[in-house]
């Protein structure tokens, strides 16, 4: 909800032209050109000193390197002894503390394994097997435990950043197949499929995700028969996946919609039946084109699974504040677990952004 | 099988599966969460929403006590979403606007600041955001007890700012009756004589003359009306301060966090707008001797507003639907008060229910009116 609507809509922008040219001339007349411009060149400048000044001194010159909390009370500046005290529960929650080198393994081996897979070249079902056949089941045995000598960790005490994560990214990859039925349902000749897929897509997107968390927490307990309860973090992920399918639908249709109608005619006058027609000719296609604004809704889905922590769920986001409410802590660290929550927020979205942006220039230049 | 082999017969079947299996579903999750309260002994139905609220809500849009009913609180919930979701809309448009213009300026510096400044808001979450922005202001202004007296009457600390308010006696609805004249006059005005000016060539001072127009009737009601308003001003107490007008941190954090979110947007979309209109229209309007800021004003915003209306659709919608974040930092919004509904009746399913129907309702509302306005500006083909 947070950031995907608005990077639907700028997806759709695609038209994208030249700027107006510069005007030439010596480099210098292009800050104090005319006085109007040397103005803003001079109030811009002015700005940048102002925010620099407060954030180096608030960071660095005011701050308090190493000390205890009432060392950090004393300055007005950053209090790095907080960070680096609670750095391990800030990463990774209330995983048992002397099995913490396991999310960390298994986030490293995660992030190496997205490294690789964002090259194109890979791409193919050899990876698609490679995911779901060994690193996935690899990353469940290390956080879950349960094989291998490692002790069980329950879901309850799973938490910071291998949570937000995994929310994050199987969500992505469990709403994809979702998604691409749904702009397919929407998509259908048949009138009863097509108002069912069309009534969830606007439903869903018309609903913040906050409500649909809600659902999913204090909703569906009450539907479950006696008996059965599902774990929390499940029940969460589960309101995430259909949030996102709704989204990507979407984005799968103005896919779908680029397709030219003459190829599902093609396909007819081969013979094929409606599905083979949309495995083998009108989904590559259409898949291809919205690779990168999907990569752009990731980004987003990066950021929303932030709300859960409304729902109460461990993610990166709450064991900061948690940290932070810390007794030891209160008071004196107000600012710097949420100016380190953004840091690393911002590092990881603006590198998907970059390859988004990439991706959108690779299959300009080499395909089409 | 031949007859399965039919391809109506499929459709058809195909679709009574599909309707069926959604039908099955529903019935079951009805059966198991009727059976299930009624064994905890939950109450169903919208029968609760005419009990007494007996809750404090701390922002009320619309006057509320807690012996209102529950109907009330949900209706002050709704307000206080709309309020927050229309300030920022506006305010964050406004600002957009200028950082998207400013992202495409020639000055290198002030490009660069802008795209600084719309990348530090689009890679980190709102919520963290809001949060960043609540406890900046709970932890810089000294509690209430040492409020800072800013000018007579006017205190702040870190519950907010709290200043007198104009309180009225009598003659509220003139005013407002004469304000809405007023606006309705003065846009009439401009636009009969921007007609005018366009068939007649005279220029005439259309800004002043629609002023006059939005000024006299609130003068004739300010003549005419009985009016009478007294000052409440707020009055510094042991523990917090009572009277006046009162400006809450958790407002203005949520004001402030969207405002940013929907500027970033927005400028994003008006930089995007912008480059999408062709460059011959810059060209040609410098060859009839416009200015850079003329060209943009005159020429490139009316056509790039046609690409930018869609997007745009989409910021307003999540802005609205963003507000809902509001329960993170104690802002009494939709989903806040709902939710205080939920735990003191334990009516979780209506009052999930309620909130939904009604972002869903709004929701389609704004669609609608953006539509509408779309439709309006688009490009009518000859």
């Amino acid at each position: 909800m947070t950031q995907i609507d608005t990077l639907i809509g700028d997806a759709s922008l695609t038209s994208h032209r030249e700027a107006p040219p510069a005007p030439k001339g010596r480099w210098l007349s292009a800050y104090f050109g005319t006085p109007g411009n040397a103005l803003i060149t001079i109030l811009c400048l002015g700005t940048i000193f102002a925010v620099a000044k407060l954030v180096i001194g608030w960071l660095f010159v005011d701050a308090t390197f190493v000390g205890t909390p009432a060392e950090c009370k004393v300055t007005n500046g950053a209090c790095w002894p907080f960070l680096s005290t609670k750095m391990r529960y800030i990463f990774f929650g209330f995983y048992p503390f002397e099995e913490q080198w396991r999310p960390l393994t298994a986030m490293l081996l995660f992030l190496g394994a997205c490294v690789v897979s964002m090259v194109p070249k890979v791409w193919g079902r050899a990876l698609l097997i490679a995911w779901i056949a060994v690193i996935l089941p690899v990353l469940y045995v290390l956080m879950a435990g349960g094989f291998f000598g490692l002790t069980v960790v329950p879901t309850t005490q799973w938490g910071g950043l291998p949570l937000s994560f995994m929310l994050s990214f199987i969500g992505l990859a469990c709403a994809l197949p979702l998604g691409i039925a749904l702009a397919l349902a929407r998509a259908s000749s048949l009138p009863a499929i097509r108002i069912l897929g069309v009534s969830f897509i606007e439903i869903v997107r018309g609903v913040p995700l906050i409500s649909i968390l809600f659902m999913a927490t204090v909703m569906l307990p009450l539907f479950m028969p006696d008996g059965i309860t599902i774990d929390k973090l499940i029940r969460a992920q589960v309101a995430i996946i259909l949030f996102a399918a709704a989204y990507i639908a979407e984005i799968v249709r103005g896919g779908l919609q680029a397709v030219p109608n003459g190829q599902v005619e093609a396909g007819h006058s081969l013979g094929l039946h409606y599905w083979q027609i949309m495995r083998k000719i009108v989904l590559p296609q259409a898949l291809k084109k919205v690779i990168p604004p999907l990569v752009s809704l990731f980004i987003g889905f990066f950021q929303d699974t932030t709300l859960v922590t409304i729902v109460g769920l461990l993610d990166f986001l709450d064991t900061v504040r948690t940290a932070m409410r810390d007794p030891e802590w209160q008071g004196i660290a107000v600012l710097e677990g949420y100016v380190f929550a953004a840091v690393v927020y911002f590092i990881f979205s603006a590198l998907m952004g970059a390859y988004s942006r990439f991706l959108e220039q690779y299959f300009r230049t080499s395909h089409d | 099988m031949p007859l399965f082999y039919d391809a109506r017969i499929r459709a058809y079947l195909y679709q009574v599966i599909a309707v069926g299996v959604v039908l099955l579903i529903a019935w079951v999750m009805f059966s198991t969460a009727s059976a299930n309260l009624a064994k905890q002994d939950i109450a169903t139905g919208f029968g609760f929403l005419a009990r007494q609220a007996g809750f404090v809500i701390t922002e009320t849009a619309i006057t509320y006590e807690p012996t209102d009913t529950i109907g009330r609180a949900i209706l002050v919930g709704i307000a206080n979403t709309v309020k927050v979701s229309l300030l920022a809309a506006l305010l964050g448009t406004i600002l957009g606007l200028l950082v998207g213009i400013g992202r495409l300026s020639h000055n290198p510096v002030l490009s660069r600041l802008m795209l600084a400044y719309v990348e530090a808001l689009r890679n980190v979450p709102l919520l963290l955001y809001l949060l960043l922005w609540y406890s900046l202001i709970i932890s810089t202004f000294p509690p209430v007890k040492q409020a800072i007296q800013m000018l007579p009457g006017v205190f702040l600390s870190n519950s907010g700012l709290v200043m007198p308010a104009l309180h009225w006696e009598s003659g509220f609805s003139a005013m407002v009756t004469a304000l809405v004249v007023g606006i309705a006059a003065a846009a009439s005005v401009a636009r009969i004589l921007g007609r005018r000016r366009v068939v007649t060539g005279k220029d005439r001072p259309i800004a002043l003359i629609a002023t006059i127009a939005l000024l006299l009737p609130l003068v004739a009601a300010l003549l005419l009306a009985n009016i009478s308003v007294t000052w409440d001003v707020p009055e510094l107490g042991r523990f917090r301060l009572s009277g006046g007008y009162h400006l809450r941190p958790e407002f203005v954090a949520l004001l402030l966090g969207l405002t940013l979110s929907v500027s970033a947007n927005v400028a994003e979309i008006v930089r995007a707008g912008i480059q999408a209109v062709s460059k011959g229209q810059w060209e040609a309007a410098t060859a009839l001797g416009l200015s850079r800021a003329r060209t943009l004003k005159l020429v490139i915003l009316p056509q790039a507003l046609r690409i930018i209306i869609p997007p745009l659709t989409n910021t307003y919608l999540t802005v609205f639907k963003n507000s809902s974040l509001a329960i993170a930092i104690g802002y009494p919004d939709l989903v806040m008060v709902s939710n205080t509904i939920m735990n003191q009746t334990g009516q979780a399913i209506e009052s999930i229910a309620i909130f939904m129907g009604v972002y869903l309702g709004l929701s389609i509302l704004i669609s609608l009116v953006m539509n509408w306005y779309n439709a309006k500006v688009a490009l009518r083909e000859r």
